[in-house]
């Protein structure tokens, strides 16, 4: 018998009981595909930085094209509904401040008059601040459309105004998302945050599980290579990693209408890799874990940092140095690279380099450490 | 080191950071034989059983199992052993069949199938298989445990405490299928806290306090105890003990049904002290001692022995 080659039949038997045995385990079964699914509903919805349909009213006394143009091309926005026309200033004003509308959109007496004139009047729009960044996106907008649209109505005799510089400052929006959904950047970033956190919590169970229900003796008293092992016990989550992906994906296309721009196929390496990156990571948390809760701690305590230094949460750049220093010794932060690049950006393999080499780097001094601290002996 | 060995180990010994587990203990197991590894809770059989597999590094001692050293040649052990646990330990999330695969796979065992199927026969588990191993019975999953440990056929076998909680029926099979292996060649080595099963090996090993405090048969060891055993009948030994115990020259004094034995060392001193403490209707008359006292008389001397070296 020659025992001392890595055995595929020893691979594969561990490989088919834990198969078996993560089939059998419906609780854990329905979290895994579960999980994916509360988390898109929590943060692709429910965590909305970027909240639209907010009630507005007008402020105007008199009713000429070019109000009318202003007004519906902000209603077009989305990010404007408007509930009520008026010309009382104070009716507007106490909506506000009961928090009926968050925005009054008022043109002051003689505007369309001053506006051909060339006297550049002003729009002004008031804003509920009480929740400064819930409008921030609304009146960052603002002007862009108010210029767009006054554009296209001055024609003819007045098109010289629109040459001139505009009434209002332009906002430059960001590129590859020029109506800045947080869905488009959240959600893809969401794919890293779900497979970090069940694919690390899944493989650091499995372990202790073994040790906590006294079967770990018995695996270790059986000729199995602690590589044989590891590569055994990780098969199944990464198949089940590829599950998940592929619900998020396809969540991603059709309840939050993400683009879906690049290669299909980087896409596929990187998550492979990341998945694996993962694996190992719980691998590694289940040989220091001496009981299933000590697993489920230490998982924490690295799914925290992922999700809050990789660029998930805040904007890396935003980040102070040392943050952006641990951030980049995270797997998630090399993986968002990588798919906000193929899904919004259309990256190339040979632009996203960078962030798959430093996965793979990770996974392999990850494995390195699983295989170093496995215990083979009960010692 | 000998071919004719199937264990050969000499100053066995390991520690738990300071604890001391087991200390110079020497086994030598002829091949095809099945030794007893008797002690009381907590004296290092366990441990020992451990060392010799592989799945503890001694730290101190050295050995061989079947012929390969058991510090550097775990793997080589691990494949030619059959270890069953204590404590139950195959997976009860897998069905009785899935155990078995996993393990005939692990082994790499040829015509796994087959090989599944004829142990599933042998155990007559053939139509439960698709149960959850969970759903056996305490003698059950031994038998399943001790079918699945010995499904490579290995030429050692180590079984710890393999029928604590058995019912006696099951324990006469399963030590019937256990000399039904030996014949076949296997070594056994197999802990146990019963007498009866202490009666069935070649030789028992009696560990206590992680050493070895006596190795023979059971005559040798009920012999060498140098015990002298006194029975005692009749109504009058009712409450008796009590009296009895701890005067000078009564080692060890308990009921065995409606018997009191009484033993020592000296058959005098045992004989002055019954006839002068007992009153009533008692018939006394000597008998040889059990094993168990012998056991009892080797417990209280280890314990002795620490005390004085202490």
């Amino acid at each position: 018998m020659t025992s001392v080659l890595v055995s595929l039949n020893r691979i594969l038997a561990v490989f088919l009981k834990e198969t078996v045995q993560m089939r059998r385990d419906r609780l854990t079964f329905a979290m895994m595909l579960g999980i994916p699914l509360v988390q898109l509903v929590l943060f692709g919805f429910a965590i909305n930085m970027d909240p639209r349909h907010l009630p507005a009213a007008v402020l105007v006394e008199e009713q000429t094209p070019i109000v009318r143009t202003l007004v519906k091309s902000l209603e077009a926005s989305e990010y404007y509904d408007f509930i009520l026309e008026t010309d009382d200033p104070r009716e507007s004003t106490d909506l506000l401040a009961r928090g009926e509308v968050a925005f009054v959109v008022s043109f002051p007496t003689g505007f369309t008059r001053d506006l051909i004139r060339g006297d550049r009047p002003q729009i002004l729009i008031e804003a509920d601040a009480s929740d400064p960044a819930a409008a921030s996106n609304a009146i960052g907008s603002a002007n862009t459309i108010l210029t767009r649209a006054l554009n296209r109505e001055l024609k003819g005799a007045t098109a010289s105004l629109a040459a001139s510089p505009a009434p209002f400052e332009l906002v430059v929006l960001p590129r590859y998302n020029p109506e800045a959904k947080t869905a488009y950047n959240i959600v893809p970033g969401l794919l890293g945050v779900i497979l970090t956190m069940t694919l690390v919590m899944i493989t650091a169970m499995a372990m202790t599980r073994e040790s906590e229900r006294g079967t770990m003796e018995n695996l270790l008293s059986m000729p199995a290579r602690p590589f044989e092992v590891m590569l055994g016990k990780i098969l199944p989550y990464v198949v089940m990693g590829a599950i998940q992906t592929g619900v998020i994906l396809l969540a991603a296309r059709l309840i939050f209408d993400v683009p879906f721009v690049g290669s299909f196929w980087v896409l596929v390496l990187g998550v492979t890799i990341f998945v694996i990156a993962n694996l190992a990571v719980g691998f590694t948390f289940s040989t220091i874990a001496k009981s299933q809760m000590q697993a489920m701690q230490l998982t924490f305590f690295f799914f925290l940092p992922s999700i809050l230094l990789s660029g998930f949460m805040f904007p890396f750049r935003g980040m102070p140095h040392w943050a952006q220093m641990i951030g980049e010794g995270l797997p998630l932060t090399h993986f968002l690279r990588v798919v906000r690049g193929v899904m919004l950006k259309d990256a190339t393999l040979a632009q996203l380099q960078a962030p798959m080499l430093a996965m793979c780097a990770f996974t392999a001094v990850m494995m390195l450490i699983a295989m170093l601290r496995y215990r083979r002996t009960l010692d | 080191m000998s071919i004719d060995l199937a264990i050969d180990v000499h100053g066995l010994g390991k520690r738990f950071g300071k604890k001391v587990a087991v200390s110079g203990v020497d086994l030598q197991l002829p091949r095809g034989e099945v030794w007893g590894f008797l002690g009381p809770n907590g004296s290092g059989k366990t441990t020992t059983i451990r060392m010799i597999c592989g799945l503890l590094k001694a730290s101190e001692g050295s050995g061989t199992a079947l012929g390969f050293d058991i510090l550097k040649d775990a793997d080589r052990i691990k494949a030619h052993t059959g270890y069953m646990t204590q404590k139950f330990s195959f997976w009860t999330d897998l069905t009785i069949r899935e155990n078995l695969e996993f393990v005939a796979r692990l082994y790499r065992l040829p015509h796994m199938r087959e090989t599944v199927d004829s142990t599933l026969q042998g155990l007559g588990l053939a139509d439960r298989q698709h149960q959850l191993a969970e759903a056996l019975s305490g003698g059950w999953k031994q038998r399943l445990a001790l079918a699945a440990v010995t499904m490579h056929h290995p030429d050692l076998l180590l079984l710890d405490e393999p029928t604590a909680g058995v019912d006696p029926q099951a324990r006469r099979d399963f030590w019937d299928e256990i000399h039904e292996l030996s014949s076949r060649g296997m070594t056994v080595l197999v802990s146990t806290h019963y007498m009866d099963e202490a009666e069935r090996c070649d030789r028992i090993v009696y560990l206590a306090n992680g050493h070895k405090v006596a190795e023979g048969t059971v005559a040798d060891i009920v012999h060498r105890s140098g015990l002298v055993t006194f029975r005692g009948q009749g109504t009058g030994v009712r409450r008796l003990a009590e009296k009895l115990k701890g005067l000078p020259g009564l080692d060890h004094v308990a009921y065995f049904g409606a018997a009191l034995h009484v033993s020592g060392p000296d058959a005098d001193i045992i004989r002055a002290t019954i006839t002068r403490e007992t009153s009533g209707d008692v018939t006394w008359e000597q008998v040889d001692p059990s094993l168990e006292d012998a056991f009892i008389a080797l417990m209280a001397d280890a314990g002795t022995d620490r005390r004085e070296h202490a």
